[in-house]
C-alpha cells in the first residue's frame, strides 16, 4: 500500500475523516462551479456579452479540471517522471493544434487555395454539372499552376468527400 | 510451488509499480482524447455554422451527467481514503457506488442518444454530428472499461486484498471525469 505526503489517512481514523471532509469540500466547490459554468453562459447569451460566456464555460472548465487533479488525483505530491509525461502528453496535443490549424483555419497557403471548394463545391456541385472542366479550371488556376486541364474535377469531388459537413 | 510478482516497486522511480502503469496509460489518453478535442476545435472555428447544430444538444442533461460524474469521483477517492486506512469493506461499497454513478451516467446518455437519434440527428448528419457522437462514445466506452475493472479491484478490496489497486482505479477515473469537464463545454454550451 502506497501514500501520498497529503493522501489521506496516514493512521488514525479521526485523521482519516478529516481528509474525508476535505474531499466532501472540494466536491461542493465543484458543484458551485458546474452551477456557474450552467447559469454563467445563458446569462452571457441573454446580454450578448461574448467574453462572459467563455469564461464561464471554459475558464471555470479549467478550474474544474484543476481542482480534480490535484485534489482527487494527487499529481502535485506524484513523482516528478509523472509531471514530465503529463506534459508530454499535454505538448503532443498542442504541437498536433500547430501542425493542422493552418490548413483548417487559413483561406490559401502556398499551392492551394481553400475557397476553391470547401464548403461551396459540395454544396452546388458545379465542377460536375454547371461547369464542366471550365468552371473547374477556374477555381484550379489560382491555387495550382501545375495543374492539368482533367485534374481539378476529380480534386474538387474528393475536396467535397472530405468536408462534407 | 507458488509464484508472486516481485516488481511491485520501481526504486529509481521510487513509486509501486501499478501507479506508474495507471499514469503511463493517462498519458496515451490525453493523446487519444486530446487529439479528437483538438481536431474538433480547430474545425468548430473554422465552421461557426455548427453552433446551430450544437444548440439541439440537452445541455439540462449534460449538467446532469457533470454532476453524477463529479459525484462518482468523490465516491472513489473517498473509496481511496478507506483503502489507506486498511478498511477494505468500505472501499469496496464506495467503489460500488461509483460504479452506480457511472451506470447512471450512461443511462442518461444513452436517453439523450435515443432522443437526437429520433430526431433525424446521427452521426453521418454533418461535422458537428460526427464529432459529438465519437467524442461522447470514445468517451462513454472508458466510463464502461472503468466501471469493469472497478467491479473487479472492488471485489477483491471487500476481501481487503491489493488496496493498493483501489487508487489505481481511481486516478483512471478521475480522469475520465476531467475528461467530460471538457466535452461539456465544447459540445453542449458553445452554441
Amino acid at each position: 500500500m502506497t501514500t501520498h505526503p497529503q493522501a489521506p489517512g496516514h493512521g488514525t481514523a479521526a485523521h482519516g475523516e478529516s481528509h474525508e471532509a476535505h474531499y466532501v469540500r472540494i466536491w461542493a466547490i465543484l458543484v458551485v462551479l458546474l452551477l456557474v459554468s450552467y447559469f454563467g453562459p445563458m446569462v452571457a447569451t441573454k446580454l450578448g456579452w461574448h467574453w462572459l460566456l467563455l469564461t464561464t464555460a471554459f475558464g471555470v472548465a479549467v478550474i474544474k479540471a484543476y481542482m480534480v487533479a490535484k485534489n482527487f488525483m494527487h499529481i502535485n505530491v506524484e513523482n516528478r517522471i509523472i509531471h514530465f509525461m503529463m506534459i508530454t502528453g499535454v505538448a503532443l496535443m498542442v504541437l498536433l493544434y500547430g501542425a493542422i490549424a493552418p490548413d483548417i483555419q487559413k483561406g490559401t497557403g502556398q499551392n492551394w487555395e481553400k475557397d476553391a471548394g470547401f464548403h461551396h463545391s459540395f454544396t452546388t456541385s458545379k465542377p460536375h454539372h454547371a461547369g464542366g472542366h471550365e468552371a473547374a479550371d477556374e477555381h484550379a488556376a489560382p491555387a495550382d499552376e501545375h495543374a492539368t486541364p482533367a485534374a481539378p474535377a476529380p480534386a474538387a469531388s474528393e475536396s467535397t468527400g472530405a468536408s462534407g459537413h | 510451488m507458488t509464484t508472486r510478482t516481485i516488481a511491485t516497486q520501481r526504486s529509481a522511480m521510487g513509486m509501486p509499480t501499478g501507479r506508474l502503469a495507471i499514469w503511463w496509460v493517462l498519458m496515451s489518453e490525453i493523446v487519444i482524447f486530446g487529439g479528437i478535442l483538438v481536431s474538433y476545435i480547430l474545425h468548430r472555428i473554422a465552421h461557426p455554422e455548427w453552433g446551430e447544430q450544437a444548440a439541439y444538444t440537452n445541455v439540462h442533461l449534460g449538467a446532469t451527467n457533470t454532476l453524477v460524474l463529479l459525484s462518482s469521483s468523490l465516491s472513489a477517492v473517498l473509496a481511496h481514503a478507506a483503502a489507506e486506512r486498511g478498511d477494505g469493506k468500505r472501499a469496496a461499497f464506495l467503489l460500488r457506488l461509483t460504479i452506480l454513478g457511472g451506470l447512471m451516467f450512461l443511462i442518461i446518455k444513452s436517453f439523450e442518444w435515443t432522443h437526437e437519434i429520433q430526431e433525424g440527428f446521427t452521426l453521418q448528419s454533418g461535422g458537428f454530428w460526427s464529432y459529438y457522437y465519437t467524442a461522447a462514445g470514445v468517451h462513454a466506452f472508458h466510463v464502461i472499461a472503468g466501471m469493469c475493472i472497478m467491479a473487479w479491484v472492488a471485489s477483491t478490496a471487500a476481501k481487503n486484498q491489493d488496496l493498493h489497486r483501489v487508487e489505481n482505479v481511481g486516478i483512471y477515473w478521475h480522469f475520465v471525469d476531467l475528461v467530460w469537464i471538457f466535452l461539456f463545454p465544447l459540445l453542449y454550451i458553445a452554441k
